[in-house]
């Protein structure tokens, strides 16, 4: 029997309304309904920390098939573990897309194989990700994908929106989107604002997202298909995703850390590492978030992991990728602004973010620890202080804006199925 | 009445001319200058910046006041023309050249505070290549300091000043300096 | 009585500048302006003489890379580099390996190899100069980078500004045409701020948005109105090209709404000046016989500019010396 005993730690786990500090036992991967009195158990002190379920990240791209210099899920999941995460979401705009059943089946059998954490996959809502026809959606939900999202693009059809959202919902899949009017932000590569037009960038106004929010609104209550707005980034959004929440609309909205610890500001220096999509925006819309946050209009939180070579990101501005790697520094940007400096949430609240949320949002048998419930926990030191050090990370990639930043909060032990897969 | 005594550029300077000695060393150079040239028309007493300026301004007054004909004054800038600049601490500060339109009859007379290595002087004659050839160029100094490291001479000479190498010569004019006019050097 | 104890005096050659680049002019000091203004002044009788060189660039490589191409800003910068006695290589995205894949860090780290000490870059990217200056040794010098900055143009710009009327601080003027997307309107803007000037932009609502406001700039659309308050006006180039379709009908409305006609000339103040970047489309933003008036000081800003490149080579080289040990 192999035997897992934690000790004395803070056990939070908001699934069953737990916030105690009382032991926990881990028995053949499955948390045990009791402390088994005969057990040989490897012992470990949690004292001080909190014992979480283990953490989701609904939003990483994990680059296979096809481009594996930036990352590969092996590595990408080792990125996972050292940040505390124990299960992600893949997202399909890979080479090939996900957008048939045998690249969901390569995924998983290769997650399977080289992932130390549990890798759920997605599929394409439409063909090649182009926005054009259907992909093979039944298909797909019967090798097993977990949700529907073109990320990286956005299905600008509506008619077809419509459809798929019809579509899926006979698998009960929900559908994540990106939010972004090809149109209205053309060519922009930072917020347009103060800061677009001092640097000269072409801008991507707020309203490049909040008119797909709207779209995403109104036919998530067209067609009563759950619609998760990926990374929302926009006071604008945050205020229609409260409303359309308020009169009962099934949508939600997931923060990512990078909208919350910086604005358009840091792109004087024409640095790559701060060009995302959708952009850094402004202080207003940094506290608008943060407030969406507090009051659970934003219910979920994610990394939208993005890796890149560094000859890749060190280019000019507006010829560079989009994006940033975030697994390894999520979790210590959440707790270190939402809950040290901010006092938005308390720790109980962040944790349910990463757990309860995604996994109710995805119908995941994971995010608790409930008895029998597979034994994914992670360790969490909330006062730990340290300092990103790219060099250190389990990434493939360091495109990350947050090198040398001194944070308070991080995962110190991650373990999937009942085995230590990471520590600190 | 004799003015007080000026404050030194350096705590060890000693003075080696005060006002009225360099006032005497100015009205001889002009004198011998209009020896020399007795055609003042074709004549430009060029200054070298910075305190060139000023010498090269007093010598032409002091021409005007004793043969009533005031010479063509101009301005040659050298930074532009140095061939040491990478041997320098500072990036020294251009200022615009100003010579009569056409040189080619003219005696060109340079005027420098100080002559030392004579690269300020090569420099000078190098600017004045790129505006024209001069019938003829001399030299005035206030100052002669040795230690020359190209073959150029002066014409006309205030004060011979021996000096090692390592020694600073300060020269004062009241006009550029806010310092009554004089000339120091650091103790040996 | 005695003089005022007083320190030793300075050195007599203290210039402020220590830049090996210029970048933009939103980096500058005031006083690191006036100081290029001043520079430019010296350099500009260069030109008049019988031999229009001096040395002081000599045996320096400048290599002119313009990836995004231009006639006029080239040859300017090209003859500065000669007035300087430095040797120029002209390179163009076409004939770089840029158009083989090359990254732009690659081909100019081969440029630098090869000793290049100056890079003068024009790029349709934002952000390129600023890249390059931080990744090499040599100086970098930005003839303009996509919409951000074109710092030599608005030094010129300033200079003869500072040159005809006889200061910048206290002026009111005011720049006309494509705002949003126009590099030397934010160098201009900048250029004229940091020196006192006021300034107005004018344009249509699309071009002229009132964002440029936190700039510290006044924004109108009416330009009638302006003319008679201003002692300087700059116009822009105003092109109907693809990517402006959306943003005004045609450029014949533009006129009628904001070029320089004759009419609108005479409003102006009597010694108001009229700029133009060039090159200028006459009959478009100014009337044609307008830009050859009296008060347009166009041709000006050529030869300024010249003034001015050779003032930034000399002091960006200057300040890329090695330092003596």
């Amino acid at each position: 029997m192999n035997a897992l005993l934690l000790r004395n730690g803070r056990i939070i786990d908001p699934a069953n309304r737990r916030d105690e500090t009382a032991d926990l036992a881990i028995v053949d991967g499955r948390i045990a309904p009791a402390i088994p009195t005969d057990a040989q158990f490897e012992e470990i002190d949690c004292s001080g920390l909190v014992v979480a379920p283990g953490l989701i990240d609904l939003h990483v791209h994990l680059r296979e098939p096809g481009q594996s210099a930036k990352e590969t899920i092996a590595t990408g999941a080792r990125a996972a573990a050292a940040g505390g995460f124990t299960s992600v979401v893949c997202m399909p705009n890979t080479s090939p897309a996900v957008d048939n059943p045998s690249v969901v089946t390569w995924i998983r059998e290769k997650a399977e194989r080289e992932a130390c954490v549990n890798v759920f996959t997605t599929g394409a809502i439409t063909k090649s990700i182009a926005g054009e026809e259907l992909a093979p959606i039944g298909s797909m939900a019967r090798a097993g994908v977990v949700a529907l999202t073109d990320d990286g693009h956005c299905v600008q059809n509506h008619e077809l929106m419509r459809r798929a959202l019809e579509y899926a919902r006979m698998f009960q899949l929900p559908v994540l989107d990106h939010c972004q009017d090809y149109s209205l932000v053309g060519k922009g590569v930072m917020h347009e604002g103060y800061w677009s037009t001092v640097l000269g960038l072409p801008g991507w106004p707020s309203a490049g997202e909040e008119v797909i929010v709207m779209r995403n609104i109104l036919l998530a209550e067209l067609c009563g298909t759950p619609i998760h707005c990926q990374h929302v980034s926009s006071g604008g959004g945050v205020r229609l995703i409260r409303e359309a929440r308020a009169r009962g609309a099934p949508i939600s909205g997931e923060a990512c850390p990078h909208h919350i610890a910086l604005t358009d500001k840091s792109l004087e220096g024409y640095d790559t590492n701060f060009k995302m999509n959708p952009p850094l925006r402004a202080e207003a819309d940094v506290d608008a978030l943060i407030g969406g946050i507090a009051d659970g209009t934003i219910s979920i939180l994610a990394s939208d992991h993005a890796p890149h070579c560094g000859y890749e990101k060190e280019v000019e501005f507006d010829m560079a990728p989009f994006g940033i790697v975030g697994l390894e520094t999520e979790l210590g940007l959440f707790i270190d602004i939402l809950v040290h400096k901010k006092k938005a949430i308390d720790l109980p609240r962040l944790i349910a973010m990463l757990t309860v949320e995604p996994a109710r949002l995805l119908r995941l048998d994971r995010g608790a620890l409930s008895p029998g419930a597979h034994a994914d926990v992670t360790l969490i030191d909330p006062n730990l202080e340290w300092k990103v050090d790219p060099g250190a990370f389990q990434s493939r990639s360091a495109n990350t804006p947050f090198a040398g930043w001194e944070l308070k909060g991080r995962a110190v032990r991650t373990i999937v199925g009942g085995k230590t897969v990471w520590a600190a | 009445m004799s003015q007080p005594a000026p404050q030194p550029p350096a705590p060890e300077a000693s003075l080696v001319l005060d006002e009225q000695a360099i006032d005497r060393a100015l009205r001889r150079i002009a004198h011998e200058i209009v020896e020399r040239n007795p055609d003042l028309a074709r004549i430009c007493i060029v200054g070298i910046p910075s305190r060139g300026v000023e010498v090269a301004r007093r010598i032409a007054s002091n021409i005007e006041t004793f043969e009533h004909v005031r010479p063509d004054v101009g301005v040659i800038d050298v930074s532009m023309h140095r061939d040491d600049l990478r041997l320098r601490p500072h990036l020294p500060t251009v200022v615009a050249s100003h010579l009569p339109p056409d040189i080619a009859g003219l005696t060109l007379i340079l005027a420098d505070d100080v002559l030392f290595s004579g690269r300020t002087c090569r420099a000078a004659m190098d600017a004045i290549a790129s505006f024209g050839r001069p019938r003829r160029i001399e030299l005035a100094v206030l100052i002669d300091r040795g230690h020359r490291e190209l073959p150029i001479r002066a014409d006309y000479v205030g004060k011979n000043l021996p000096t090692s190498p390592a020694q600073r010569v300060y020269v004062r004019f009241r006009s550029v300096d806010d310092s009554p006019d004089s000339v120091w050097i650091d103790k040996e | 009585m005695s003089a005022k104890p007083k320190a030793a005096s300075p050195p007599l050659a203290a210039p402020a500048w220590t830049r090996k680049d210029l970048v933009a002019i939103r980096d500058l000091s005031p006083e690191e302006l006036t100081l290029v203004l001043d520079t430019a002044a010296a350099f500009k009788e260069v030109s008049a003489r019988e031999i229009k060189k001096v040395p002081s660039l000599r045996g320096k490589t400048l290599v002119n890379f313009f990836v995004e191409p231009s006639t006029r800003t080239r040859t300017s910068f090209e003859l500065a580099a000669f007035r300087l006695s430095a040797d120029v290589v002209n390179i163009s995205a076409t004939t770089s390996s840029l158009s083989k894949g090359e990254t732009l860090k690659d081909t100019a780290r081969n440029l630098e190899a090869l000793h290049a000490d100056i890079i003068v870059l024009r790029h349709s990217s934002a952000g390129a100069p600023l890249f390059l200056s931080q990744r090499l040794d040599s100086s970098v010098i930005n003839a303009g980078d996509g919409a951000h900055e074109h710092p030599t143009q608005a030094l010129l710009d300033v200079f003869t500004i500072r040159e005809r009327l006889g200061r910048v601080a206290g002026l009111h003027v005011a720049i006309v045409g494509d705002i949003l997307f126009s590099r030397v309107a934010r160098s201009d803007i900048f250029a004229l701020l940091k020196l006192g000037a006021k300034v107005t932009l004018v344009g249509p609502s699309t071009l002229a948005p009132r964002e440029f406001e936190k700039l510290g700039v006044r924004v109108t659309h009416d330009i009638d109105s302006i003319l008679p308050e201003v002692d300087v006006v700059n116009l822009l180039r105003i092109q109907h090209e693809r990517q402006r379709r959306e943003y005004f009908p045609s450029l014949g409305e533009y006129t009628s709404f904001f070029g320089l006609t004759r009419e609108r000339a005479e409003r102006l103040k009597p010694d108001a000046l009229i700029m133009h970047p060039g090159p200028i489309n006459r009959g478009v933003e100014i009337d044609s016989e307008i830009a050859d008036s009296a008060r347009s000081v166009i041709l000006d800003q050529v030869t300024n500019g010249l003034a001015v490149r050779m003032a930034v080579l000399y002091l960006c080289a200057g300040a890329a010396r090695p330092k003596p040990s």
